[in-house]
């Protein structure tokens, strides 16, 4: 049931707002995805935006949730117009926090193919793909594609009740060992578990499905180790690359391990001559 | 009546994605008519290039945040076309099921959160807690359920973690099917509510002959791969996908459109009620000759009850496959995958209609192009030329703004369009 106080200390519901830009907007869905505990969702915060499941606007919010990342000029303007008008600007999802997939468009290095191989001639305008901080400065990060219910609850919580919102330190395989999964590298499966900061509780592991990286690094990612680890296990430079470069979190280890790629591509091919 | 109007609606609601809504009328006639679309492309298409096929579904997943059951199983069928797998009949059967629980939930989040509103005169669902509170009580319910069923089956409802090519990374156990299967028989009396509810909702009277597109049965209401049709006799196989779709840019939309007989097709609930009546499940049927929706419907805001009408019947079709599941031995859960050079086309039936992956992979099984062809984006053309109709039926009556704009809203709702799917 909805409550207005908790430990006798009456709730402030803070107005919140929801925003999208490029993105499949699962983020949000998720919200509404919260069947079980929505109403409870709903009584400790007053929806005011919501595109997406409200007709309603307003622009009068102090908490704004923003999925998506930004690739159009006009997306900024707008993000810039939010992030004045919100006491706290929440990023939501791997689109939002990194870029996500939709960053993968950006390894190309040529938007002029990237458009042609979907439009053709047709003109039209995309850039870069960019995460939210790009643009704005972010107050606080959601992970995940898509986000967990049950972090967000947590974290809206703790918004509203003044205190302060941390993630976990460790990575993915700490939660995935606590729930006594088998570990994917002893099924044959590549996993970034050991390097992706934890919170998810091991959602794909726990479906012995190898973890992407979509939460991006944990504090202290040993991701050079992973990789050796990785091609220990002869898993190919492609599979290994394909998994640190998905979600756009893991970006500079990416575009390491490209050069170190075409490097020994090289060398390879300097031997077989 | 001579009437005059201006209607502008900036980022329709209840919608997924960004479309605008503009209409003009002046002295009874219609200057402007027009669905915009405005929403920023992702490009998924070029991202896929180079990428190895395990990429694909597990990428081509995320072009939908509704449905990405269907975009992840879309793109697994069309990489096992490629490479000449065959899914085994259990692997066929989960993933039917697991298809089902997704049109489940997404036919009841639109029918409830997004088209209800309109017809309870609030601008969503939030102010329905206190007002109908049973209500929204009955919609988290059913929606609730078909999520619980995506997790067992799926790993997750949303961007599915155990469907991989060549089958599941793992299966449910028998024990949580069982409780399904106790808990959809339970939500039928749930869907026979939401059915009195709906009766309630008055129709717009809006007709306009449409060609119907969608997967044609085969003795089964078709859901995942199989011959296309429409309504206007065309028949074509799953692999000619492009002649059926016809694909071209437009400078209204960033999405691209799509033709067959005519200037516009419509696909979804409605399109495959009007080509497969006959496969519904008799109980489904009958629901839906009660609310005299018989094939071919022309009115577009009769998808609704369509949807309706596919909530009661894949629910109890996922009874009978649950049975069915429980009464055999099972396999292991995936067999294994060998990639080679080739192309693969897949058509699968998603909640708003049909949808089409199709990838060519090089001899090392990496993708060197790829294609998607989204439901929405085969609608956005005839939800032009039904809002060019609408607008002068409303010209002719001489309707209000406030009622031509709840009008022209209700419309492009009730074909539940995502459009930010569309744009990809």
């Amino acid at each position: 049931m909805p409550v207005d106080s908790y430990l006798g200390v009456p709730l402030h519901r803070p107005k919140v707002a929801f925003f999208e830009f490029t993105a499949c907007e699962g983020c949000q869905l998720q919200i509404l995805n919260n069947e079980a505990t929505l109403l409870d969702f709903l009584s400790l915060v007053e929806v005011v935006t919501f595109r997406e499941a409200m007709t309603e606007r307003s622009d009068d919010y102090e908490i704004a949730f923003v999925e998506g990342s930004i690739t159009r000029a006009d997306e900024a303007k707008r993000l810039k117009d939010i992030r004045k008008k919100a006491k706290v600007l929440v990023a939501m999802g791997s689109c939002a926090c990194f870029g996500g997939v939709n960053q993968l468009k950006n390894r190309f290095n040529n938007l002029k193919w990237v458009k042609e191989q979907v439009y053709g001639t047709f003109p039209i305008e995309s850039e870069e793909a960019r995460p939210l901080e790009d643009i704005v400065p972010i107050d606080i990060k959601i992970y995940g594609c898509p986000i967990k219910k049950e972090e967000v609850e947590k974290i809206v919580t703790n918004l509203v009740l003044g205190k302060s919102v941390s993630h976990p330190k460790y990575p993915v395989c700490m939660e995935c060992m606590a729930n006594e999964n088998i570990c994917l590298y002893k099924l044959g499966e590549p996993c970034l578990g050991p390097v992706t900061r934890a919170g998810c509780d091991a959602w794909c592991p726990g479906s012995r499905f190898g973890c992407w990286g979509c939460r991006g690094p944990a504090d202290a990612a040993n991701v050079d180790q992973i990789i050796s680890i990785m091609e220990e296990h002869n898993f190919s430079a492609d599979t290994i690359l394909d998994r640190i470069e998905c979600f756009g979190g893991f970006k500079e280890f990416a575009e390491e391990l490209k050069k170190k790629n075409t490097k020994s591509k090289t060398k390879k091919k300097r031997a077989g001559k | 009546m001579k009437i005059s109007c201006n209607v502008h609606v900036h980022h329709l609601s209840r919608v997924e994605g960004h479309g605008n809504i503009h209409i003009k009328i002046k002295g009874g006639r219609v200057m402007e008519a027009k669905w915009e679309v405005v929403e920023t492309p992702r490009f998924f298409e070029a991202m896929l290039v180079g990428k190895k096929w395990d990429n694909a579904p597990w990428i081509c997943g995320r072009i939908c945040g509704i449905c990405s059951i269907g975009h992840t199983l879309a793109s697994i069928r069309a990489v096992e076309n490629a490479f000449g797998i065959v899914p085994s009949e259990q692997t066929r059967k989960l993933r039917l099921l697991l298809k089902h629980m997704e049109t489940l939930q997404s036919h009841v989040l639109h029918l409830y959160f997004l088209a209800a509103p309109d017809f309870l005169n609030t601008g969503s669902v939030f102010p329905l807690i206190k007002s109908h509170p049973d209500v929204v009580a009955r919609a988290a319910r059913i929606k609730l359920l078909a999520n619980d069923a995506c997790d067992i089956i799926g790993g997750r409802r949303m961007h599915p973690t155990t469907t991989v090519v060549g089958g599941f990374t793992m299966l449910p156990d028998r024990c949580q099917l069982e409780t399904l299967k106790r808990r959809l028989e339970d939500v039928m009396t749930d869907l026979h509510r939401t059915a009195e509810l709906f009766r309630s909702f008055p129709v717009p009277d809006f007709v306009r002959e449409t060609e119907f597109v969608s997967l044609r049965g085969n003795g089964d209401y078709p859901f995942i791969g199989g011959d296309l049709v429409s309504t206007d006799g065309v028949h074509m196989k799953e692999h000619d996908y492009k002649k059926m779709t016809n694909e071209y840019t437009v400078d209204q939309s960033t999405a691209k459109w799509a033709r067959l007989s005519r200037d516009s097709f419509a696909v979804g609930a409605l399109a495959r009620l009007n080509n497969n009546f006959a496969f519904l499940h008799p109980a489904a049927r009958e629901l839906s000759e009660s609310f005299g929706l018989r094939p071919v419907n022309h009115n577009p805001f009769m998808n609704n009850v369509a949807q309706l009408v596919e909530c009661v019947h894949v629910t109890l079709d996922s009874i009978n496959m649950i049975s069915e599941l429980l009464d055999t031995e099972w396999d292991e859960p995936r067999q294994a995958v060998k990639h080679k050079k080739g192309t693969g086309v897949a058509a699968v039936e998603v909640p708003r209609g049909i949808l089409y992956h199709s990838y060519e992979f090089d001899r090392a099984g990496k993708i060197i192009r790829s294609d998607c062809v989204i439901p929405t984006g085969q609608n956005h053309a005839n939800i032009q030329h039904d809002l060019r109709g609408l607008a002068e039926q409303s010209a002719s009556m001489g309707r209000k703004d406030a009622e031509i704009e709840l009008l022209a809203e209700m419309l492009v709702r009730s074909y539940d369009p995502c459009i930010s799917c569309s744009v990809h």
